[in-house]
C-alpha cells in the first residue's frame, strides 16, 4: 500500500486527513489507531495566533456544509511548544497545514516548522477561502502562487505540498506554476465558495455570509480538478473533496491522484478513514492490483 | 472516559406532542456517562440531513445498556429521528463534552429548566440524588404542553413551573417565579434557550451564586476538532463541544 510522494515524504497508504477536520488527531484517537493512516494533517496555522471569525461558522447544506471558521489557531510557536510535543510521536506522517497573509509569514512559519525532527512534510495553504488574508490572493493567481512557493521552497528543505483552491478558472495552470515554482506536490481542493440564507429571517446563515463549501455535494467538482491537474503536471497530485468512502477514494487515484485526503465524512463517521483504507486494500485485491499506487490514473478512457 | 460509535437499538419510544423519548439500547456495556454530556446522532435516509445531530442525555440506565434522548422536533434532522421506530437502529457517538459538576452532599441546588431544555436536568437530578441531594426544579415553557414528564422530574425533588401564558404553574418567565424570592440556593445548573440561560445567569451573578449553563451551538464534528460550534468566552473562543457544552457562567461574556 505504500506511496512515495517524494523528497522523503513516504506514506504507509494513499489515505491521510485533511486539515481542520481531524483537529491534531487526539481528538480521533479513540476511533482511528493513527497508524493505520498514511497521514494526518492537523489544522491549519499561521505565524500569529487567530480568533478566527464569529459564530455562527458552519451551515448544513445539502449533502454538504459550508464553514466560515477563519484559521482560528493558536500560531506556529504555540504549536511548536505545546502541541508538537504531544503528537511528534504518532506513529503516522504528521503534515502541518501552514496558512498566512503575508509572504514575510509564510516565510517566516516554514522555517520554523523546517526545524521539526518529526514533521516530513507541509501542506501549503495558499487557499482559504474565509479570512479577507487567508492566502487565497496568493493560490488564485499563477504570479501569486509562484511567488510564495519559491520564497518557502528557498528555506523549506522538506516536502512541500501546495494547497490549491478550485476558485479559479483553470486549476491545471495553477497547478503547473505551483510546480515551477518548487512544488514538490499539489493537494486538491481546497472548498468551494458558497453562501446560505435563512429566508425566514431574511439573514445570512454564515457570520462572514459566504464560506467555503465541503463534503459529499463537492465530490464531482472535485473530481474532474484532479484529473484536469493529473494531466499537466508531473509532480504527485493528491485528491481531496467530498471523499467519504473507499470507492470515493478509488475514483479519485483512478483520476490521476497518488494519494487522497478525506475531510468532512470524519465528521459524520469518525472511524471512516480507517474504513477507507481496508476497502481500498479490498478493491485491489478483487481487481488484481499488486500495489496500490497502480491505480494512479487507471482510468480506462477507451470505449 | 473512552469515546466510542455504537448502533443502538430504539427500544422504547413515547411521544409527547413536539417531543419525543427515545429509549437506546446497546448490547454493549455503556461507557460512564456524566450529565450534561451529549451525544451525536446519525441521521439516516435523509438527503438534506448531512450532518450528525447533537443531542443532550436525558437518562441513563447503565444496569441495562440504556440511554434515553428527549427530543423536541424542530428541523428535519429532529424530524427523522422522531419518526424511528422500535427496532430501528440509530448510530450514535458518545460520551461528548463536558458535564455538569455535582453538588457537595448539603448544598440547597436549583435546577432550572426551559423549554426542551429541561432534557439534560432530570439525569443530573438522578445523579445528585444518589449523592443524598434533593434538588429543586424550576421548569419554564411557552405552554403547558412544552412542559413534559413533569412526573418524572417531581419525584426527584419539588418542582415548580412557569408557563409564558400561564396555562400552568406561574403565568411568566422562570426568572420572575416567586421560587427566587426567600430562598438561597449554593448552586444553580441551568439548560433552555441563551436569552433565558442569560437571565438566569444575571440572577446568579447579582446574587453571587455558582451557576453552570449547558450551551447548545450548531456543531459539525462533536469532538473539537472542526471548531465550528465557538462561544466566544473570557478565554477566548471555546469549542462547546468539547470545552463545554456546560460552562461555568465566570467563564463566560455574560
Amino acid at each position: 500500500m505504500t506511496i512515495d510522494l517524494g523528497r522523503g515524504l513516504v506514506l504507509r497508504n494513499p489515505v491521510m486527513t485533511a486539515s481542520g477536520t481531524f483537529g491534531y488527531g487526539e481528538e480521533y484517537t479513540d476511533f482511528v489507531d493513527l497508524a493505520r493512516l498514511g497521514g494526518i494533517i492537523v489544522k491549519g496555522t499561521t505565524l500569529n495566533p487567530r480568533q478566527g471569525n464569529p459564530y455562527p461558522r458552519m451551515a448544513e447544506t445539502p449533502s454538504g456544509m459550508l464553514n466560515c471558521v477563519g484559521l482560528q489557531n493558536k500560531g506556529v510557536q504555540y504549536f511548536i511548544d505545546t502541541i508538537y510535543p504531544r503528537i511528534k510521536d504518532f506513529d503516522t506522517n504528521v503534515i502541518l497545514n501552514l496558512s498566512g497573509s503575508t509572504l514575510e509569514d509564510y516565510v517566516k512559519g516554514a522555517e520554523m516548522v523546517d526545524a521539526l525532527d518529526r514533521i516530513p512534510a507541509i501542506e501549503l495553504n495558499v487557499s482559504c477561502p474565509n479570512v479577507k488574508q487567508g492566502g487565497m490572493a496568493f493560490g488564485v493567481t499563477c504570479a501569486g502562487i509562484s511567488q510564495v512557493v519559491a520564497e518557502v521552497r528557498k528555506i523549506y528543505h522538506k516536502h512541500l505540498m501546495v494547497k490549491l483552491s478550485p476558485n479559479v478558472t483553470n486549476i491545471a495552470e495553477i497547478a503547473l506554476a505551483a510546480e515551477a515554482a518548487g512544488a514538490d506536490s499539489v493537494s486538491l481542493i481546497n472548498t468551494l465558495m458558497g453562501m446560505a440564507i435563512d429566508a425566514e429571517r431574511r439573514r445570512p446563515k454564515l457570520s462572514m455570509v459566504t464560506g467555503g463549501l465541503s463534503g459529499a455535494c463537492v465530490k464531482p467538482v472535485a473530481l474532474r480538478m484532479v484529473w484536469q491537474v493529473a494531466k499537466a503536471v508531473k509532480i504527485p497530485v493528491v485528491g481531496l473533496g467530498g471523499i467519504s468512502n473507499a470507492t470515493d477514494a478509488v475514483e479519485f487515484m483512478l483520476a490521476g491522484a497518488s494519494a487522497i485526503e478525506i475531510g468532512t465524512a470524519n465528521f459524520i463517521d469518525p472511524a471512516v478513514s480507517v474504513k477507507v483504507v481496508e476497502g481500498m486494500k479490498d478493491y485491489c485485491e478483487r481487481h488484481g492490483f499488486e500495489k496500490v499506487s497502480d491505480l494512479t490514473g487507471a482510468l480506462n478512457l477507451e470505449g | 472516559m473512552m469515546k466510542q460509535i455504537a448502533d443502538f437499538t430504539l427500544v422504547g419510544k413515547e411521544c409527547f406532542g413536539q417531543s419525543v423519548l427515545l429509549r437506546l439500547h446497546d448490547e454493549q456495556p455503556l461507557p460512564e456517562i456524566v450529565p450534561g454530556q451529549f451525544v451525536q446522532v446519525r441521521i439516516d435516509d435523509s438527503p438534506t440531513t448531512y450532518l450528525r445531530r447533537p443531542i443532550s442525555i436525558h437518562d441513563v440506565d447503565s444496569a441495562n445498556n440504556e440511554i434515553s434522548l428527549l427530543v423536541q422536533v424542530v428541523g428535519e434532522g429532529t424530524r427523522h429521528l422522531a419518526a424511528t421506530n422500535v427496532g430501528d437502529c440509530i448510530n450514535v457517538v458518545l460520551p461528548l463534552g463536558n458535564g455538569y459538576t455535582l453538588p457537595l452532599e448539603n448544598e440547597n441546588v436549583l435546577l432550572v429548566g426551559g423549554g426542551i431544555g429541561i432534557a439534560p436536568l432530570y439525569y443530573l437530578a438522578k445523579c445528585m440524588a444518589a449523592k443524598g441531594v434533593k434538588p429543586t426544579f424550576l421548569l419554564g415553557g411557552k405552554k403547558a404542553t412544552d412542559l413534559v414528564r413533569l412526573d418524572a422530574y417531581s419525584s426527584l425533588g419539588e418542582s415548580f413551573v412557569t408557563t409564558e401564558d400561564g396555562s400552568l404553574g406561574e403565568k411568566g418567565m422562570v426568572t420572575m417565579h416567586s421560587v427566587w424570592k426567600g430562598r438561597k440556593f449554593d448552586k444553580i445548573y441551568v439548560c433552555g434557550p441563551k436569552r433565558m440561560m442569560m437571565a438566569v445567569a444575571d440572577i446568579a451573578k447579582t446574587n453571587d451564586v455558582w451557576c453552570e449553563v449547558s450551551l447548545e451551538h450548531m456543531m459539525a464534528c462533536g469532538l473539537g476538532a472542526c471548531l465550528c460550534c465557538v462561544e466566544d468566552t473570557v478565554e477566548g473562543n471555546l469549542c462547546v463541544c468539547k470545552e463545554g457544552p456546560v460552562f461555568n457562567t465566570r467563564r463566560l461574556k455574560w
